[in-house]
């Protein structure tokens, strides 16, 4: 009987010793979110408690000004808009392509695996690295610096993400999927098109807009690709103004009016990337079907 | 011997009306051998499928059943590595010459899976799709096969309303009865089924079961099943394989009475492993 | 969510209809039992031998249907894994069957023995008989009846009127013996008799074992209680006592 008893007490302690530990790595969990959360937080605090002199509808559509004058952002809001459409435009199609290419037909196969590799290669690139190439391959023969640069490095940056995006969520697409319709006796590329696309285009979609958030800050490759342009431009052939370039130019100035824009345009610039990410989540919830 | 044990052994003796010779074989596999990288799967498998007929193939795990099953409609050729080799009469058409033309296969022949894989796509439009492909319809047309297929399925009066509603917010023994009437839409003559109702509740197999027997009249049917009890519920025929080789074929009720190979008795009886 | 109708046929259909096929066998075997106690009752009051000769060929048709009820009960075990009441009904059927066909094989016996009876001229005691085949007859009836109709009452009613029966064929016996003491010469025809009436007391008891059946197929537990036995004839010593 003593023996039972002292083992009731033996387990007892150990429970109260795991329910201790519970509670302190509870406690070092949630320490550690509000360590994170705080940051963030504070950074947008800053960003838009300085940038909220110069945020007014005027931002939207003055231009950038001379040093010491009061405008808006108006053309680089342009320009960044611009440059990231053509770039989805450029690396979605292409991405999408060799990212079905991959699940579908080179699943298991050395060029499959090759071609992920270089892949992921690619997307871990540094974008100045990217900007670089395109520097080579487009300023200099064309001898100027161009908006069409600009959008060519990031279609580069976009394309990666994309290829990365659609070859997991094709391989998700569960196999029976595949062999059902197949046994409807439709041909491969029809299944593909018409039954696969569709059952992954949430994630397709949501790899899209995040490839969009990431384009959005990207500043060292349009350094020297598009430049900045302190005038209102829509040919891409010249050089064009972006946001985040704005933004390094006036925030290194001594004016306090550029210093203003500056914070304005980060401002804007962190919220697009927030909202576009929360879209993205959004997207991909609301697809999340369950069977019973 | 009492009267009582009289009566049971000639009932044990009974010859029942229809013998596998009167019916016709629909599919045919003769000395067929399936290779999966270089494992040796499928041994030396001689079996005769009848027409119109529910057969049935029991089995433990990795017996082959499922493999034997994707062979009669050559789904398993999407995988690489895979081989088959010997013949598969369908009709007296050797399925497996490579000159066989594969989407006239797979008219024929359609296959039910495990999992209810509905197409992300309206009720209407699953089982529209297959039909788009090999007839161009008017859009009345097109709504008789639609009604046609789901009432065959015994799907209709739980759809009618929601055609066009996404065929994903069905309950599971739905979606599945809507793969069927997809498989059916197509008017094929056989209807390959693996596993189909290992996913879903008593009452949705029920369903599904007693869907199997109205389909007979129309279709050979082959159901591949770990559950022995449906075979002996449902099948006319049943096939029990192990180890990739086939044990004994024979009239389920024969098979569940009085099985000829001792390794079959002892699998149905629980006796195994 | 749609509620799943829960009603009194199977998902199954085809399996209502083999159970229907078997208690329609059961109820067709019941029908002919009955049909061949009466016409074996008449044969024997009206001493028509042709009568008796066709009832002891028409037994054959009970053993024939009682062969298909094996056959049918075997196959539903076998393949429908039947539980609850279907098993109690596929049970009951199992059983019903070897009654019935105990009954009819009564039959046919009495018609044998009304052929030999009729060789001979005819004696008083046999008037009692035609009075305990209709109490037979009337049991084996009423229980079919209780059976077609899932009718445990009825099934009730039929258990405790076999005592009845009984104490008529106890009667019978005494004044049968009584008989045989007082005319040696009608030792042979009495003992036909006696092995009819005693046919005819059994048949109570089956259609006694059909009604046990019924009860448990309605309730799913035996009919409790001793069966009254009304047959005191194993402790006979003398006519008298």
């Amino acid at each position: 009987m003593n023996t039972a008893r002292s083992d009731h007490a033996l387990s007892d302690r150990l429970y109260l010793r795991r329910r201790a530990m519970n509670y302190v790595a509870l406690a070092l969990a949630a320490a550690a979110t509000a360590f994170g959360l705080f940051w963030l937080v504070w950074i947008l605090w800053t960003t838009l408690s300085n940038g909220i002199a110069a945020l007014k509808p005027a931002l939207f559509y003055e231009m950038t000004p001379p040093p010491g004058a009061d405008g808006g952002l108006a053309n680089a809001f342009f320009g960044s808009t611009v440059m990231s459409v053509i770039a989805i435009a450029l690396g979605t199609p292409i991405g999408v392509l060799a990212g079905t290419f991959l699940a579908e037909y080179a699943r298991r196969k050395l060029l499959g695996e090759v071609i992920r590799f270089v892949n992921d290669i690619l997307l871990s690139a540094p974008s100045i690295v990217l900007g670089l190439f395109v520097y080579a391959l487009v300023v200099r023969p064309t001898g100027h610096f161009s908006g069409w640069a600009g959008a060519i490095t990031l279609a580069f940056i976009v394309l990666p993400v994309v290829v990365r995006t659609t070859d997991e969520m094709l391989q998700l697409v569960p196999s029976q999927m595949r062999e059902a319709a197949l046994s409807l006796g439709i041909p491969q590329w029809k299944v593909t098109v018409q039954v696969l696309y569709r059952s992954a285009l949430p994630g397709i979609l949501t790899g899209v807009l995040l490839a969009l958030a990431r384009i959005t800050g990207e500043t060292a490759p349009l350094l020297f690709t598009a430049l900045n342009n302190q005038f209102w431009s829509v040919d891409m052939a010249k050089p064009m103004a972006s946001v985040p370039v704005v933004v390094f130019q006036y925030a290194m100035s001594p004016f306090d009016s550029w210093h203003a824009l500056a914070w304005a345009g980060a401002f804007v610039v962190t919220l697009f990337v927030l909202a576009t990410s929360l879209v993205a989540r959004a997207v991909l919830a609301r697809n999340k079907v369950s069977h019973d | 011997m009492t009267n009582m044990n009289l009566a049971v052994a000639a009932a044990l003796n009974v010859t029942t009306p229809t013998t596998q010779s009167a019916s016709t074989s629909k599919i045919v596999a003769k000395d067929l051998n399936f290779y999966y990288n270089g494992y040796h799967a499928l041994k030396s498998i001689n079996m005769q499928i009848p027409e119109k007929k529910v057969t049935a193939i029991i089995g433990p795990s990795g017996c082959g059943k499922s493999t034997l099953l994707r062979i009669f409609n050559r789904i398993y050729s999407i995988y690489p590595k895979l081989e088959a080799k010997g013949e598969v009469l369908l009709d007296g058409e050797n399925i497996l010459d490579p000159r066989f033309p594969l989407n006239r296969l797979r008219s024929k022949v359609g296959m039910v899976f495990q999992k209810p894989v509905p197409f992300p796509m309206s009720i209407y439009d699953n089982i529209a799709y297959g039909i788009k492909h090999y007839e161009k319809l008017s859009r009345a047309d097109m709504d008789v096969r639609v009604e046609e297929a789901l009432r065959q399925a015994a799907l209709w009066d739980e759809a009618k309303d929601k055609l066009k509603g996404s065929a994903l917010g069905l309950s599971g023994g739905q979606q599945q009865r809507l793969c069927i009437a997809r498989a059916v839409a197509l008017k094929p003559e056989v209807i390959l089924f693996d596993e189909p109702t290992s996913a879903l509740d008593p009452i949705a197999t029920g369903k599904i079961e007693q869907l199997v027997e109205e389909l007979k009249t129309q279709f050979t049917i082959t159901i591949v099943t770990h559950n022995m009890q449906q075979a002996a519920r449902c099948s006319d025929f049943t096939a029990f394989m192990y180890l990739g080789e086939l044990i004994e074929f024979g009239q389920t009720e024969t098979m569940f009475t009085r099985p000829t190979k001792q390794q079959t008795e002892d699998y149905i009886t629980g006796r195994f492993g | 969510m749609n509620s799943p109708h829960i009603g009194h046929e199977h998902i199954s259909k085809s399996y209502d209809v083999e159970l229907s096929r078997l208690i329609d066998e059961i109820v067709r075997m019941g029908r002919i039992a009955a049909e061949q106690l009466a016409s074996a009752s008449d044969a024997m009051s009206l001493r028509d031998s042709e009568l008796a000769a066709r009832v002891i060929e028409r037994d054959h048709s009970i053993d024939a249907l009682e062969q298909e009820v094996s056959h049918d009960v075997l196959r539903l075990l076998a393949l429908r894994q039947p539980i609850a009441r279907d098993l109690r009904e596929i049970l009951t059927a199992l059983r019903t069957a070897s009654d019935i066909e105990r009954i009819g094989d009564y039959a046919a016996n009495m018609a044998k023995r009304s052929i030999a009876l009729n060789q001979s001229a005819p004696l008083p005691p046999a008037a009692a008989l035609p009075q305990l085949a209709t109490v037979a007859g009337s049991l084996l009836s009423e229980v079919l009846v209780a059976y077609r109709q899932r009718d445990a009452v009825l099934a009730k009613q039929v258990w405790e009127r076999d005592e009845e029966l009984d104490r008529l064929y106890t009667a019978t016996f005494r004044e049968l013996l009584t008989y045989m003491m007082e005319d040696p010469r009608s030792i042979t025809s009495c003992t036909h008799l006696l092995f009819m009436a005693k046919n005819l007391e059994r048949v109570g008891d089956h259609a006694t074992n059909i009604a046990e059946n019924v009860y448990f197929l309605v309730h799913g537990e035996p009919l409790s209680g001793e069966r009254r036995k009304g047959d005191t004839t194993s402790s006979v010593v003398s006519p008298n006592s």
